[in-house]
């Protein structure tokens, strides 16, 4: 029970409620592998925009289960609105006529190494979590939406300030960057 | 630890944020397009930030702490996306081609 930091040890079987919560579980983390699966090896920038976007439907799904719906809105909002259709746009923006690029890199070792690097870092971190005794505190505050704006606008005011000049600093970046060049 | 359990188990989210994470760096150093690399590089973001949610829904003192970091990764992955995607622009005006093997005036 040290090295396994489950909350219940049921055994729920498919047919109760915490089955059938299982099984959706499971549902997700298909989601995110298969996203992921299609962001990565797509040949077409199109389809790996798709997958991208599948793979952050599945991780807010993941946020819910970990019981903050308030952080898996803000990452179908962010992610899935913003940031996946801002790829779109890149790709509908600055793709050749052709749309794929066929061929690999011209070193013909670096799919098989990146794989070897990813696969290599995959089996490391999940040797490294499941072995480790993670220490586990006892709860203090709640996680309801009431305590988190009281945190982020208390002790995390100073980073709330910071994070805000960044942005405004990256929207006059990326039209400095975006406009340079047109006449 | 049984299969329609695993949703209350810590081991299960960061495995997937390790998986994220194999699959971010594979698209990083595999892809021929700056785009590509960037879908990719958001990958790895989204696995830090589960790992950080994990955390903190099973063994932080305060739940809000970890939301409130993930926030901070969305607003920095935001910003990161937009100046990404406005140099992809600028490279594509300048170059015709978004081809990583393409950009290499620096190259001797």
């Amino acid at each position: 029970m040290q090295e396994f930091i489950c909350q219940t040890s049921a055994n729920p079987s498919l047919f109760s409620a915490e089955g059938f919560v299982g099984l959706i579980f499971l549902v997700t983390i298909g989601l995110i592998v298969a996203g992921a699966l299609v962001a990565t090896c797509a040949r077409r920038l199109v389809r790996s925009v798709a997958g991208l976007a599948l793979c952050f439907t599945g991780v807010a799904g993941m946020y819910y289960f970990l019981l903050a719906p308030f952080v898996a809105m803000m990452q179908m909002l962010i992610y899935v609105g913003a940031v996946a259709i801002l790829i779109a746009f890149a790709i509908m923006m600055a793709t050749p006529e052709e749309g794929d690029l066929p061929g690999r890199r011209i070193s013909a070792l670096a799919g098989p190494l990146g794989f070897a690097t990813g696969a290599l870092l995959f089996a490391a971190l999940t040797v490294l979590a499941i072995r480790t005794p993670w220490q586990v505190f006892p709860r203090e505050g709640s996680a309801d939406m009431k305590h988190i704006g009281t945190v982020l606008l208390t002790s995390h005011s100073m980073v709330f300030e910071l994070i805000s000049i960044v942005l405004l600093i990256a929207i006059i970046g990326a039209l400095v960057l975006a406009r340079r060049g047109r006449n | 630890m049984h299969l329609l359990n695993l949703y209350n188990c810590l081991n299960t989210y960061l495995v997937v944020g390790a998986l994220l994470f194999g699959f971010g760096i594979y698209g990083l150093v595999s892809r021929r397009t700056i785009i590509g690399m960037l879908i990719s590089s958001e990958l790895v973001l989204a696995a830090a930030s589960v790992n950080f949610m994990a955390f903190n829904r099973f063994t932080a003192p305060d739940p809000a702490v970890g939301q409130i970091f993930t926030l901070f990764i969305m607003a920095i992955a935001a910003a990161e996306a937009a100046i990404a995607v406005s140099i992809v622009i600028a490279v594509y005006r300048n170059y015709k081609s978004i081809d990583t093997e393409d950009i290499v005036d620096l190259h001797g």
